[in-house]
């Protein structure tokens, strides 16, 4: 009994240290936007003045403020580099777990090896050909590299999820009288749709979070997505910090991305460590 | 072991007609992978090997009338530049540092995802927050959390007020790790997650019964068992660490010798626009993480899941 009440007390500092130390950066962020440029510096959590000047400044000016056109970039590019990466891997892990052709293995092989691959080494060359093919600086110019290295993840996990699609159903629907086109749609859509979608979740973090490719590719607002535009932000004159904004748009790419994966959590657990158990 | 030949597996196809289906499968299969497998091909191979060529060249665009061939110049200016050395010790020293505590936090917060009293969930929940967030997010959040200017840190007890922590090389380190640890350690958890829940239980009630305490528990099945999910978990880590770039880019941009290969590579690239130096600093770079790579598999017995979801 004894013993009993004490690990539940350690349990529960344990649990509160974890999710502060998850959550304090994230507060601190918020803090920081909602503070006035005479208190940015007062080191408290909570703000004395509250003020939404911060957020009102990303989007001054519409289309050439400073964070709208980013984000709208940012969206658009990684929804794009989404759809076209979760409908090329969906082939390939439909053919991979379903279908019995030569070098099925090569191609998980290699794309494990395109996971680990370093995206700064592929940059410089990546650079010079899009000048030369006019890609620089436009949204095909980052949706390719994003797709490209979302692939490999995407192509596992929907692999790991068909895998475990009782397939006989889609017969058996058949046997029934369904045509084949109905046994697909009603029968095995509904049971891939989640794994589908967990891909998904997982690739559009991805490029949602790169910075690497969009510094490197990119050279102005017409594709620059927010990480990258954060990096760029500059005060509202050379004399002002621009530490209220810069957190103010923090907060705001962070916010819904945060909620996203928390209603999604299941799924997002579930689809970062399909096939990495299994030795 | 029975002997009973495995299901199916011989079963007879027939003549001409299982032939042709057999080959009309090939088919199929090639056909539904060649997409993906053209993208990765031509984003990866053919940048690489087109960096190979470059770093072969005198090119630098800012003049771009000089030029030629170059041979192994580039090659040998960045070996025997100490800029490069040192990125590769800091690149080394952050990635050493961060992989091993996230490890062992990791590894707590796994276990205790496990063996959750109650608050899985929350766990969960706080585990997820520093996945989610944008790496350059995070990193802005460490940098004005402990910026003289705008941080809370310097007013903690211990910490001197004044303390510039940007501005010296060894505490920039001290909190570009500390930024990584928090983004990184979720990933690290949840692999090693999926490992213990592949333990067997039965093997633990076993254990007590012969009476090993939980320290012995840990160390004699956890351990050994968790090897091959612990070993792709480091791997992964490990590759991913050497590629920090955001968080020093947002942090130092390299400055007071804080720069990490992938920030010379860039500043090489990008930055000073010289094609020949920088394609060789990315060969170097794509070359160290094969050696690592390569180091994983053969020295420790990494076996990278080649069929997700099955056993092979």
């Amino acid at each position: 009994m004894e013993r009993g009440s004490r690990e539940y007390a350690l349990w529960s500092v344990g649990l509160v240290a974890i999710f502060a130390f998850a959550m304090l950066p994230v507060l601190w962020l918020v803090s920081l936007s909602l503070k006035t440029p005479a208190t940015v510096g007062d080191g408290r959590l909570v703000p004395e003045e509250l003020t939404f000047d911060n957020y009102e400044s990303l989007f001054t000016g519409g289309f050439d403020s400073p964070f709208l056109r980013p984000l709208i970039n940012s969206v658009l590019i990684a929804l794009i580099a989404t759809l076209i990466a979760v409908t090329l891997a969906s082939f390939t892990a439909y053919a991979i777990a379903r279908l019995d052709f030569p070098g099925k293995f090569a191609i998980l092989a290699g794309a494990l090896a395109i996971a680990m691959f370093p995206p700064i080494s592929v940059v410089g060359p990546l650079f010079d050909m899009w000048r030369t093919l006019g890609l620089y600086d436009t949204y095909p110019g980052l949706i390719i590299p994003y797709l490209t290295f979302a692939l490999p993840l995407a192509i596992y996990v929907l692999v790991a999820f068909f895998r475990e699609i009782p397939w006989e159903l889609e017969q058996a629907a058949q046997v029934d009288g369904a045509t084949p086109f109905q046994a697909f749609t009603k029968v095995i859509l509904p049971l891939a749709a989640p794994g589908v979608f967990t891909a998904a979740i997982l690739v559009f973090i991805f490029a949602w979070n790169d910075f690497v490719f969009a510094i490197s590719l990119t050279s102005s607002d017409a594709s620059r997505t927010v990480p990258a535009a954060l990096a760029f932000f500059t005060g509202e004159s050379q004399f002002t910090a621009p530490t209220g904004s810069i957190a103010a748009a923090a907060v705001l790419v962070t916010i819904p991305i945060v909620l996203f994966v928390l209603v999604f959590q299941r799924r997002i657990v579930a689809g970062l460590t399909s096939g990495a158990v299994k030795g | 072991m029975s002997t009973a030949a495995p299901p199916q597996a011989a079963a007879p196809r027939g003549g001409a007609p299982a032939t042709d289906k057999t080959r009309a499968e090939r088919r199929l299969g090639l056909l539904l992978c060649a997409p993906a497998v053209i993208a990765m091909l031509l984003v990866t191979a053919y940048p690489i090997g087109y960096a190979v060529v470059l770093s072969l060249q005198d090119l630098d665009l800012r003049f771009p009338d000089e030029g030629g061939f170059a041979g192994l110049d580039n090659y040998v200016t960045v070996l025997t530049s100490g800029v490069w050395w040192q990125s590769v010790f800091n690149t080394a020293f952050i990635a050493v540092v961060t992989v091993a505590v996230e490890l062992v936090l990791g590894m707590l917060i796994a276990l205790a995802m496990h063996r959750a009293l109650f608050g899985r969930g929350l766990i969960r929940t706080s585990v997820l927050i520093p996945y989610g967030i944008v790496t350059v997010v995070a990193a802005f959040a460490w940098f004005y959390a402990f910026d003289p200017d705008t941080g809370f840190v310097n007013s903690l007890p211990l910490i001197a007020d004044d303390k510039a922590w940007f501005g010296d090389r060894f505490s920039s380190f001290a909190v570009i790790i500390l930024a990584e640890i928090w983004k990184t350690t979720p990933f690290m958890a949840l692999l090693l997650l999926a490992g213990l829940a592949t333990i067997d239980e039965g093997l633990y009630e076993a254990a007590k019964v012969d009476g090993a305490n939980a320290v012995q528990r840990f160390f004699r099945i956890t351990l050994p068992l968790l090897k091959p999910a612990l070993l792709v978990a480091l791997l992964f880590r490990t590759l991913d660490a050497f590629r920090v770039f955001d968080t020093i880019f947002v942090m130092t941009r390299g400055a007071l010798d804080t720069e990490s290969i992938s920030i010379v590579g860039y500043n090489q690239l990008i930055a000073r626009l010289n094609l020949g130096l920088g394609s060789a600093v990315s060969v170097l770079i794509f070359l160290l993480v094969l050696a690592i790579a390569v180091v994983f598999v053969k020295g420790f017995g990494a076996t990278v899941p080649r069929t997700p979801g099955g056993s092979r």
